[in-house]
Order: C-alpha cells, then sequence, then structure tokens
C-alpha cells in the first residue's frame, strides 16, 4: 500500500523555512540574546530532520547536496582559523576584535569576530547532528 | 682515556669485531683471535706489581656523568691488581681450552666469545672500580653474560632452567647491593670507596650503616653462592665446561668475595659484619661438602665443592676482621685469617680451574661425567690423572700442594677465634674450628670421590659411549699450567707473599701491620693434628662411603632448598595469577564496584579525619514553590526508573527528567541552557528508542532490576557522599567568585550582552574550540563504527 503523506508534506514544505529563519535568528542573536552557534546549529539540523522525515533521503539529499562531514571540518577551520587570525597582529591566540560600522541599509550595525567564531561552532553542530543521524538511517 | 681504562674496556671493543672475525675468517677457529687479548692485559697488569708491592695504588678517572659524581674511576691497588691477574690469567687459559674443548662446525662460536669477553670485560670492571654505580654497572653486566654463558645450550631445557635460576638469584642480590650502594651514598655525599673508606668512622656511627651493610652483604652472598643462596651455582654447570671453570669457580662467583673485601674496612668495625661473614661462611663450608659427598656428576660435586671453598674464604675474611678490634697487638695473630683468605683465594682459582678442565676433557673423552660409569681411566689417560691427583689432594689440604698451606692457616684462624673475646664470641667460638675440622673432612672425602672414582677401579667400556683415549694436547696445557702453579705455589708460597698478598691485604686492612710470610713447616701444632686427624677420619669416610651414604636420605625432600626455590616461584606465579583472576574478573559491573567504593571511602574518610562536613544555611536562598514542585517531579521520576518494568517506560521517564531539568533551568534563569537541554533531551531520547527498537528478540524479555545490596549500599553511599561534599562546599567559600567581572565587562570589552555566549565564545573560547573537537570525533567515530564492518564486509 503506498502511503499519501501529502498534509504532511506540504506542512513541512512551509514549516521548515520557519525553523531555518528562527534558527538563524538564534544564531545571530547569540551575542545579546539567549541563543548562539549551539542552539542554532542543533535548529537547522532539526528543519533538515523533518525534512527526512516528510520525503525521503533521497530526496533530501538531492535537494541539500551536502557532505555533512565536511561541515565538521569547515566549522572546525572557522574557529582554529578565527584564533589564528589574532597571530597575525601580535596579539595571543583566539583573542577576538569588534568595531561598529554604519552601513547604509542596517544602520549602527557591530562587526564581531566572535561571530566567526560562533559559525565554526553553528557548522560543526549541523555536521555533527547530521552525520550521526545520517548514518544511523542509512544503516541496515 | 688513560691505558688502564682501554684496558677495561677491550674486551668489549673486541667483543663488537668477534661477529665480524667469525665471519670472514671461517676457517680459523675464533677462539684464537680472542686469546691475545687476556694474555696481553695479564702482562700489562703484570707490570703493576712493582707499582702497588709497596701499597700505593693509583686511580685514574675519566667523567662520565659528572653531575650525579658518577665517574669511571679506575682504581688499582692490591686487592683489585690480584683479581685482575686472576681474571686475564685464568681468562687466557680457559679461552686455549676452549678453543680445543668447542668444535668449530657444531657450535655458535661467535656468540660464545662475544659473552665471553663482555664477562671478562665487565670482571674487570668490577674489580678495578673505584665509583660505586661504576662497579654495579659492570656488576649486572656480569650477572646479564653469565645468564646468556649458561644457556649457551639454549635447546636444552636444564640449560634455560639453570640460566633464569642463577639470574634471578644474582639480580636479587644486586639490587639489593645497589641500595645498599645508595645507602652509603645518602651517608657520604660521593660515590667513591677510596673516599668512603677515609670517613669509615663517620659513616659507622650513622643510622643508615647497618642497612647498608645487610643490603651490601646480600649482594655479596648471591653472587658468591653463600648459602642458602648457593642453590643457583650446581644448576649453572648446564653451561659450557670452559665457561664453568671460568665464571663458576674461578672469577664471577669470587665477586661477591671481592665485595666483602672491599668494604672491610668501611663495616669490618661492626659486630653483625664478623657474625654474618664468619657464621654464614662456615655454613656454607659445612654445607657445600656435606652436599658434595651424594652427587654423581663430577661438575656436581665441583660445583658443591666450589660453594664450599668459597665459604671457607668468607669466614675467613669474616674472623679477619676481628684484627680491627685488637689493634694492641702487633703481631698478624688475627690477620692470618686475612692472609689465609688471599692465598686461598688464590689457591682455589688454580686447583678448581684445572679439576674443571679435567672434568672437561673427560667428558670429552668419555661423553659422560657420571662417577657410576666412569673407573679405570688411570691407563688410558695418565696425564690427565695426574692433574686430577694433584688438584684433588690439593683441594683436600695435603702437602706438597698450596692447598695444604691455606688449609692449615685457616684452621689456625679458626683456633684463633676461641681467643676473641668480643661480640660475645667466648660463647659460641668453639663451634667455629669444629664446623671448619668436620667440613674439611668431608672436602677430604669428595676430593677422593673425584680422583679414585674416575680413574681408579674397574674400567667399565659397556657403559662408555666412546672409546676414551688422551685429550689433544691443547687440551691439556692450560690444566697442566695451572697444575704446575698448584705445586710452585705449594713448595715456594712465599714468591706469592711479598707481591700479590700483602698489597691485597693493606687494602683489606688498610693501615695495619702483618707478617705475611708463610712457612711450610710450622712445628708440632694443633693444626697439623688437625690434618691428620682430616686425613685419617676422612679415609675410613671415604672407604665406608657405601655403609652410611644412607644419611643423605635423611633430609626429607621438602626441607631441600631447591625444592624451596622451586615452589616458591611456582607458588609466586600461580599465587599471582590466582590474586589476578580474583579481582580482574571481567565484569564491569565489578569494576565499578571498585571505582565507586573507593570513591567512597577515600572521599568519606577524608571529609571524616580532616572534619571537613559543614553545613551552613545562612547563604541559602528561600526556596520558591516551582522550585519545590519540579525538584519533586525528578525525584519521583528518578525513583520510579528504579521500580520501572519495562525499558521504554525508563527512557520515557529519563526524558521526562530532562525536560523537568530544562524547565529548572528556566526558573533558575538560563535560557541558554534550557534551550539546549531541551534540544540535546529529544535528540537523546529518539537515540535511545532507536537502542531500544534494535535489541535482539533474546535478551528483550522485560524484567525489573534485581535487587542486590552491595548496589544498594554503594549507590546510597555515593549518593550520600556527594551530597555531603555538595553542601560542605556550598557552606565553606573561601573567596569570592570571579562572576563580577564577566559582569562587568561583558559589554565593555567583548561587545555583547549574552554573557553566557561571550563566555563561551571569547573570554574561554579554547575549550569551546575542543569541544566542538570533541563533537567532531563523536561523529566520525559513529559513522566509522557503523560504514566500516571488516567482519561482515568479509561474510559478504
Amino acid at each position: 500500500m503506498k502511503t499519501n503523506d501529502i498534509i504532511l508534506q506540504t506542512v513541512t514544505k512551509i514549516t521548515v523555512f520557519v525553523i531555518i529563519l528562527f534558527s538563524i535568528h538564534l544564531f545571530f542573536a547569540g551575542h545579546y540574546y539567549p541563543g548562539g552557534g549551539f542552539v542554532g546549529g542543533l535548529m537547522t539540523s532539526g528543519a533538515i530532520v523533518l525534512l527526512l522525515l516528510a520525503f525521503d533521503m533521497k530526496t533530501v539529499a538531492n535537494v541539500l547536496p551536502i557532505d555533512y562531514k565536511h561541515l565538521i571540518g569547515l566549522g572546525l577551520l572557522f574557529a582554529v582559523g578565527t584564533g589564528l587570525g589574532g597571530l597575525l597582529f601580535d596579539v595571543p591566540f583566539l583573542t577576538h576584535a569588534f568595531t561598529s560600522v554604519n552601513l547604509p541599509l542596517l544602520g549602527e550595525t557591530s562587526l564581531h569576530t566572535a561571530v566567526l567564531f560562533d559559525t565554526g561552532v553553528f557548522l560543526v553542530v549541523i555536521g555533527v547532528t547530521m552525520t550521526i543521524i545520517q548514518t544511523i538511517g542509512e544503516d541496515e | 682515556m688513560s691505558l688502564l681504562h682501554l684496558a677495561i674496556l677491550s674486551p668489549l671493543l673486541l667483543a663488537i669485531a668477534i661477529p665480524l672475525l667469525h665471519k670472514y675468517f671461517r676457517q680459523i677457529h675464533t677462539g684464537w683471535f680472542v686469546l691475545p687479548l687476556p694474555i696481553v692485559l695479564f702482562t700489562y697488569f703484570l707490570q703493576y706489581i712493582s707499582l702497588t708491592r709497596d701499597g700505593s695504588s693509583i686511580i685514574k678517572t675519566i667523567a662520565w656523568i659528572p653531575s650525579l659524581d658518577i665517574n669511571f674511576s679506575a682504581k688499582i691497588d692490591g686487592l683489585g691488581l690480584l683479581f685482575a691477574l686472576l681474571i686475564t690469567g685464568i681468562g687466557s687459559l680457559v679461552v686455549l681450552y676452549s678453543i680445543y674443548y668447542l668444535s668449530k662446525d657444531k657450535e655458535k662460536l661467535n656468540t660464545f666469545y662475544v659473552y665471553m669477553l663482555l664477562f671478562m670485560g665487565a670482571m674487570l670492571g668490577v674489580v678495578l672500580s673505584d665509583n660505586l654505580i661504576v662497579l654495579y654497572t659492570f656488576w649486572e653486566l656480569t650477572s646479564f653474560s653469565s645468564f646468556l654463558l649458561i644457556g649457551y645450550w639454549y635447546h636444552r631445557e636444564e640449560s634455560r632452567y639453570g640460566a633464569q635460576k642463577s639470574m634471578l638469584i644474582t639480580v636479587f642480590g644486586g639490587l639489593a647491593m645497589l641500595g645498599g650502594f645508595l645507602l652509603l651514598y645518602i651517608m657520604t655525599g660521593t660515590f667513591s670507596i677510596t673516599e668512603m673508606i677515609g670517613r669509615s668512622g663517620e659513616i659507622f656511627t650513622h643510622s643508615l650503616f647497618v642497612p647498608a651493610l645487610l643490603c651490601i652483604l646480600l649482594g655479596a652472598f648471591t653472587k658468591s653462592a653463600q648459602f642458602p643462596f648457593h642453590i643457583w651455582l650446581p644448576d649453572a654447570m648446564e653451561a659450557p665446561t670452559p665457561v664453568s671453570a671460568y665464571l663458576h669457580s674461578a672469577t664471577m662467583v669470587k665477586a661477591g668475595i671481592y665485595v666483602v673485601a672491599r668494604f672491610s674496612p668501611i663495616f669490618a668495625e661492626h659486630s653483625l659484619w664478623l657474625w654474618l661473614v664468619a657464621g654464614v661462611g662456615i655454613v656454607t663450608l659445612f654445607w657445600g661438602s656435606f652436599s658434595a659427598v651424594k652427587q654423581t656428576d663430577l661438575k656436581a660435586i665441583l660445583a658443591f665443592s666450589t660453594v664450599s671453598q668459597l665459604g671457607m674464604i668468607m669466614s675467613l675474611l669474616g674472623v679477619g676482621a676481628a684484627a680491627i678490634h685488637f689493634e694492641e697487638l702487633d703481631n698478624s695473630y688475627f690477620t692470618v685469617a686475612v692472609t689465609a683468605a688471599v692465598f686461598h683465594l688464590i689457591n682455589h682459582a688454580t686447583f678448581k680451574g684445572s679439576l674443571f678442565m679435567v672434568v672437561g676433557i673427560i667428558d670429552h673423552e668419555t661423553g659422560t661425567r657420571d662417577i657410576r660409569r666412569l673407573g679405570g681411566l688411570i691407563n688410558l689417560m695418565p696425564i690427565s690423572f695426574t692433574l686430577a691427583l694433584v688438584g684433588a689432594f690439593s683441594m683436600a689440604g695435603l702437602p706438597p700442594f698450596n692447598g695444604f698451606l691455606s688449609k692449615e692457616m685457616f684452621f689456625t684462624g679458626m683456633l684463633r677465634v676461641m681467643e676473641m673475646n668480643i661480640f660475645k664470641l667466648d660463647t659460641w667460638s668453639a663451634l667455629f674450628p669444629i664446623i671448619a675440622w668436620i667440613g674439611s673432612i668431608f672436602t677430604f672425602v669428595y676430593s677422593m670421590i673425584i680422583v679414585f672414582k674416575t680413574f681408579a677401579g674397574k674400567y667399565q667400556p659397556e657403559k662408555l659411549d666412546r672409546k676414551p683415549h688422551e685429550a689433544p694436547l691443547g687440551m691439556l696445557i692450560p690444566p697442566l699450567v695451572l697444575a704446575s702453579l698448584v705445586i710452585i705455589f705449594g713448595v715456594l708460597p712465599n714468591i706469592l707473599s711479598e707481591t700479590l698478598i700483602a698489597p691485597a691485604m693493606t687494602s683489606i686492612l688498610p693501615g695495619l701491620a702483618f707478617d705475611v710470610r708463610i712457612s711450610f713447616w710450622h712445628g708440632p701444632t694443633p693444626e697439623l693434628f688437625m690434618t691428620l686427624g682430616v686425613v685419617i677420619l676422612g679415609t675410613i669416610l671415604y672407604l665406608t662411603l657405601a655403609k652410611w651414604q644412607s644419611v643423605y636420605g635423611l633430609l626429607p625432600d621438602k626441607l631441600a632448598l631447591n625444592r624451596l626455590y622451586d615452589k616458591g616461584l611456582e607458588k609466586a606465579q600461580y599465587g599471582s595469577f590466582r590474586l589476578t583472576s580474583t579481582y580482574m574478573n571481567g565484569y564491569i559491573r565489578t569494576y565499578l564496584v571498585y571505582i565507586f567504593a573507593f570513591f567512597t571511602i577515600v572521599v568519606g574518610t577524608t571529609l571524616f579525619v580532616k572534619n571537613a562536613f559543614a553545613i551552613d544555611a545562612s547563604d541559602v536562598s528561600p526556596i520558591r514553590f516551582y522550585e519545590a514542585i519540579l525538584v519533586l517531579v525528578v525525584a519521583i521520576s528518578a525513583v520510579s526508573i528504579l521500580f520501572a518494568k519495562s525499558r521504554l517506560t525508563s527512557i520515557i521517564v529519563l526524558g521526562a527528567i530532562g525536560y523537568t531539568v530544562s524547565l529548572l533551568f528556566v526558573v533558575f534563569r538560563a535560557p541558554d541552557l534550557a534551550l539546549t537541554q531541551l534540544v540535546i533531551e529529544t535528540v537523546s531520547v529518539s537515540l535511545f528508542l532507536l537502542c531500544f527498537y534494535h535489541l535482539p528478540e533474546i535478551s528483550r524479555t522485560e524484567e525489573r532490576i534485581r535487587f542486590k545490596l552491595t548496589n544498594a549500599v554503594i549507590s546510597i553511599g555515593v549518593g550520600a557522599i556527594v551530597t555531603m561534599i555538595a553542601l560542605s562546599a556550598h557552606s565553606t567559600k573561601l573567596f569570592e567568585s570571579i562572576a563580577e567581572y564577566y559582569v562587568e565587562n561583558t559589554y565593555e570589552e567583548a561587545a555583547g550582552k549574552n554573557m553566557v555566549n561571550v563566555i563561551l565564545v571569547d573570554f574561554r573560547g579554547f575549550d569551546t574550540m575542543f569541544e566542538i573537537t570533541v563533537l567532531g570525533i563523536a561523529a566520525l567515530g559513529i559513522f566509522t563504527m557503523i560504514k566500516l564492518r571488516l567482519a561482515r564486509r568479509k561474510e559478504g
């Protein structure tokens, strides 16, 4: 018997974007409000998991052609790279810098290298969660 | 590096070249390349006689580890020179003998001579080192090379057994000796023996004096095969005969004697030294000669004979130590014992070396060493017979051989013990001459056994594997040289007294006057009558041997020392195996019991002993309604897990606890934690469900957790201890929290308002970096575990 998941799939299509938006919000708000790379990453993978539940693995792999293991490496690279960047300016490893810039559309915005570090965390968390879930899911 | 250092190290250097020489000059017996070295060394050391004659010595030092006061300082004095001459002299003869003894085609000559040279160098190092650590290094090298030589025929079970036994015993003693050396270093702050002797008075009053004495004596006794450590020597007879002749009669077993002699100036003032050295020596003398009579293997007889003779030298050294206490007697009244020790040391090396070589010849020519199969060889091997006769009669203490002289002096020394009135010797002193005398009778008996059971009696060709005939000349020369020395030293003993004995005695008893002239005939003294008694009683005992030999059956097998050693070793192995398998039983549950039990005991005891438990409620915030409810929920859930029948219930309840904890985070105003906890709890509960779903059918039977009292006690204990620690830690705050700094500087320094996040990525980002590394490793680990299944891949 072929099941018809049309309601689930339709709802998913709408919800995923809401979740992803929320997770991006959590990530960017991290420095000022509750949130950050860790929860943001988990929430993003939550969205992908929802896709996995609604559709099958192949479809999701087509939509998001990402090898999540690479994401782990990329994230670690971000984190270490941010730390090493400090060394170029003759300050200790992992010293962050920040500045406020007046951007045309966004107005007064603060730019912070800690966000780059948090991006590393974000990517690693997505990579880790998705690698685990995908590996276990594919296993017979 | 001086010539002296080069002389000590030259055997080791030659040992490096031996395998090459063996490989490229295969048609020449490798021994010929070795032979020149000990001869050259012997002549080199002979030159030093003129130096040590007047009691002087030289020290040459090269720095090795100067910062630790460890320097390769070589010292030549009378004692060292005597031993060096023995080592190189007998070494040359043994190498010559081994050239004819070991077949060029059948034996691995390269390893043999490498071990032999290692040993020779090590032995020279032992007797010529002035630095204790260097001495110890060479000492262990002798144990080590002796182990290799005993196990030379490693395909034989007995060789391996003998090698292991000698290794265990001598290394045990060696380590004890190292302990003694270190104690000496603590007392004096130097490793130099010469300096230590200079400060012996200061050592004598030190509290570590007795432990150092005992440790060093333990090393000397094990190496020199003293009772009850003599058991390794008879088993070491599995080595090739040249090795037995060299190591186990003339040189290595005398290393312990050397150490006792060398440390006499430091320790001899103490009564314990005299009692131990003399007492153990005399017991060894008796036990060795008594045991030698019952042996049927010629080499075993010689081994026990060596044990006995070493005991004799040892007891003489011990008795001679008394000379230090009678300085007012300005004659050589008690020093005669030391003279006898040194003299007998030389004598023993000569006659025992030749006897071993003769036994090797017999073994080589007849194919057996069993005296029950031998007999009547006197006509077939006349030269060997003569050599054996000279050696054995000297060993028995008959004139005109050198053994007679040293035995007379031995009796003199022992008789004079009776006149000592120190160290409570007046009560027991009569025992010394009596035991010595009885021991000498047995010595006489086994000496006769060696000669007459082998060469006299009926010739039994049917029991022999091959037709015996006289050995080749090359094999006979070394024992001939030694036997002629036996006679020369017997007839002209005074050629030794000024050149070797007196300088050696100066090293053993510095600052004492003595008279070393050895008179061949000293009148009708008690000693002479004792010797007569030995000869008469010994002859009677030898002739009636068959009648009283059953006395050896009296000693129960259980009390034999070898059996004790074997059983002890077996029990130690079995015991440690049992011990290990009792506590290492492979169950994780047991190991967790250990860990938690120890945690509870150690931490609990600390809390109790340090009186650290404290409750201070002044700092506690009021409990709010929500908190109470949530804690209650957690508590109820936790208890219900214990009593849950189904695993599914447990998982769900676990999830409930997790969500409640995240609610607690909400209540305690930790939004980041609450968010993370919520998501992580969801993920882990789904993973638990996954595991649950894949449980194998067989073990799916649902049952309650079984109650075990130990588990209950331990978990209650751990819970109580942790609670107590938490309460105490909260009640005793030693300093203010550093949180203020973060509160003040989160925005100022790091441009953020979420303090948790700023700490995570900025103030303490280093931790976070490695935490995400941990996550990455976990993910890759899971990936590898699932994907990489070699076992399954093989099946498919």
